[in-house]
């Protein structure tokens, strides 16, 4: 019987069948974080209930800690600090690995996880933040859960889990100038919508793929849940090898030999079966962003926006009103009065290069509220190290400290009601990055280029 | 196949369900996100309670980024006939984005024990069914007539929910089936706890990652 990758890493992974297609999993890493995990523990320990193999476990600082240089405990969010330290207490107590505030390997726990060689193909890992699915970049069955399955997770080293539907995405042809993979994950989600791919497990596979950079295997990745997605998972290559190589966790000697073994043999066997197959051809793809409230809610940048007014729903004619923004125009030339880069989605290395190149010698637009918050220390000491951090600066960009900063507001800080801003980030909820702020998604990039020139700008005219 | 070992000595944890009848309130959107649900800055404390305030904050309040609680009278939620409503009727997607299981603890402290959806966040459906919220699946021309029925008169034209025999009963008396897989609806009907029903399986865990050891050394740390 021909087998896909996921099908091979669940089977490995199955303790026992149980009823109604639900699966008793073996889970190899949890991860947590400060919001969600100092809860889990807490309960944990109310229930008497032990974290049964903590070295398989870990914990980073990211959803509430401040990122202004020369951050503590304290935060701008009032309670934060509730937060932060009994998160710390917990973990201490739990005995689990925590990469604490001023470490220098924390950061946004998806950056860690792979930086560190926590996570590893074939592996399974949880954590409770929707954008785990963004380490299935390295081959590994990653998801997504709440505090209650995290509990589970943490005492059990088990979750149960009906096995999803398959979806194959494959993207054929080339990147043109300009495109990211950001454009790519958001051409998908805007043509096939948010719940285009409701529970199912995507792989993503084909030349474009082949040819991409484990950075942006993960911005792919890690809007698979804006696509309803359980999780993606991209088979392991000589990349993804090159890439955990080395890593603080990572098998090593014998066992790196043996875990390569394994890892050969992690792809979908040629004729194996998916329930859908989607193919993208990425030659038709330009530099996309969003338009509305939901990611769905995307456009070409050379496209106009136009809907066909009888079947107007009125999902769409609230995010029109929210974003305030007219349909049957351009997006291009649209005012904006601020942009952030970084986040899991776009935080890494290269999206920093990336934007540098275009920032370089240049200055952003008078009166723009422009900030850098690498993903991770890591990526922040790398992109210093290559000077990246003055280009910035001199740009007229804030270069933060690594956490989730504002891809969301946690009431601390935030864009003020009405401004609209460019963001490299995953969500343009209503509200996520303030009350009233309008969020429009797009490559690092478009970012950058939006900034130099005060509005939302086609970046293919800096490159 | 195994399953469940049903053989319960444990006490409920979850507030059981097995027949639920109240008034509904229908918010007929897409996309209805857990950012929505319960904005970011409304989960104030290291807990799972005091959460129903921050419920929908962002469009429930006139001011939403203050501490003045003053209600929007245009929001659904506030109005009177739905004061009491137990169930809430939406469309595609709800409970989308991010995985704060808040966002059912604020619905849940609030008092919703049904949400009635063409589909659901992945996340968010398994959060609630391990808090003891009923997530029901039915197509959008079967919400829009549930919806047309509850508005004539919301607080009298109430839906009946039977969870043992997967029933959804209109207020006009029409019935609709709907799926649940049966493990969770006997975590349902029982108000049971997942996690003492997995440690019962200890010894096949354990059995399990002594084999895997052998089978992946390289995957396990220490």
């Amino acid at each position: 019987m021909t087998r896909t990758l996921f099908d091979k890493v669940w089977s490995q992974h199955t303790v026992t069948d149980l009823h109604d297609n639900s699966t008793l999993l073996y889970v190899d890493r949890v991860f947590l974080h400060e919001r969600t995990g100092s809860i889990a523990l807490k309960s944990l320990e109310e229930k008497e209930r032990a974290v049964v193999k903590p070295e398989h476990a870990f914990c980073t600082m990211d959803h509430i800690v401040d990122t202004f240089p020369g951050r503590g405990d304290d935060t701008l969010m009032p309670s934060g600090k509730e937060f932060i330290q009994s998160t710390r207490e917990a973990a201490k107590r739990a005995n689990i690995h925590l990469f604490d505030i001023n470490d220098k390997d924390q950061g946004i726990s998806h950056l860690v996880s792979a930086e560190q060689g926590i996570t590893l193909p074939g592996l399974t890992v949880v954590c409770p933040d929707s954008h785990t699915c963004t380490l299935g970049a390295l081959g590994a069955l990653a998801w997504g859960i709440g505090s209650s399955e995290c509990e589970h997770a943490l005492s059990t080293q088990t979750l149960h889990v009906a096995k999803p539907k398959q979806l194959h995405v494959r993207f054929e042809g080339k990147l043109n100038k300009g495109v990211t993979a950001k454009d790519l994950i958001l051409t998908l989600i805007s043509r096939y919508t948010s719940a285009g791919a409701k529970g199912m497990a995507i792989e993503f596979s084909g030349p474009v793929i082949n040819d991409m950079s484990m950075d942006s295997r993960f911005t792919l990745c890690n809007m698979a849940t804006e696509f309803s997605a359980f999780t993606a998972i991209i088979a392991p290559d000589q990349t993804t090898f090159e890439y955990v190589k080395g890593r603080p966790f990572a098998p090593k000697d014998q066992q790196w030999l043996q875990a390569l073994e394994a890892w050969n043999a992690l792809k979908s066997d040629p004729s194996a079966r998916f329930d859908n197959e989607i193919i993208i051809n990425c030659d038709d793809i330009t530099p996309m962003v969003s338009w509305g409230t939901s990611p769905e809610h995307s456009i070409g940048i050379d496209e106009i926006l136009s809907f066909d007014k009888s079947k107007q729903a009125d999902s769409i004619t609230n995010a029109l009103d929210y974003i305030d923004i007219e349909q049957d125009q351009k997006l291009i030339g649209l005012p904006i009065d601020g942009v952030f880069i970084g986040s899991c989605t776009n935080g890494r290395l290269s999206d920093l290069i990336a934007a540098g190149e275009i920032l370089n010698g240049r200055k952003i637009k008078d009166n723009i509220k422009a900030i850098c918050t690498p993903g991770s220390a890591q990526v922040k000491l790398a992109a210093e190290k290559m000077g990246l951090d003055l280009i910035f600066k001199s740009a007229g960009f804030e270069w933060r400290e690594p956490g989730c900063s504002l891809c969301f507001y946690a009431g601390g800080e935030g864009f003020k009601s009405g401004q609209r801003i460019l963001s490299t980030t995953n969500r343009n909820f209503k509200g996520r990055q303030g009350p009233g702020v309008r969020t429009h998604l797009a490559s690092p990039l478009m970012a950058a280029a939006a900034a130099v020139e005060g509005c939302i700008t086609d970046c293919r005219e800096y490159i | 196949m195994n399953g469940l070992p049903l053989e319960i000595d444990s006490t409920p944890v979850i507030q059981p369900l097995k027949r639920h009848t109240g008034i509904a309130i229908p918010m007929l959107l897409n996309n209805i996100d857990t950012d929505q649900i319960i904005p970011s800055r409304e989960m104030k404390k290291v807990s799972k309670n005091g959460l129903s305030e921050g419920l929908f904050a962002g469009q429930r309040y006139l001011d939403s980024k203050s501490n003045n609680r003053e209600p929007n009278p245009d929001f659904v939620l506030n109005k009177a006939q739905y004061q009491d409503a137990t169930i809430l009727l939406s469309c595609k997607n709800f409970g989308c984005g991010s995985s704060r299981e808040h966002a059912v603890w604020a619905m849940l402290e609030y008092g919703f024990r049904i949400i009635i959806a063409e589909s659901f966040g992945t996340i968010f459906r398994t959060n609630c069914l391990r808090n003891g919220i009923l997530p029901i699946t039915l197509k959008h021309d079967v919400i829009s007539k549930l919806s047309d029925q509850v508005i004539v008169d919301p607080v009298n034209n109430t839906i009946d929910i039977d969870v043992a025999n997967k029933v959804v009963n209109s207020p006009n008396g029409d019935s609709f089936n709907f799926e649940l897989e049966s493990h969770f609806q006997e975590m349902l009907l029982g108000g049971l706890d997942f996690i003492s029903l997995t440690m019962k399986r200890e010894k096949q865990i354990n059995s399990f990652i002594q084999q895997d050891k052998l089978n992946r050394a390289w995957a396990h740390l220490k």
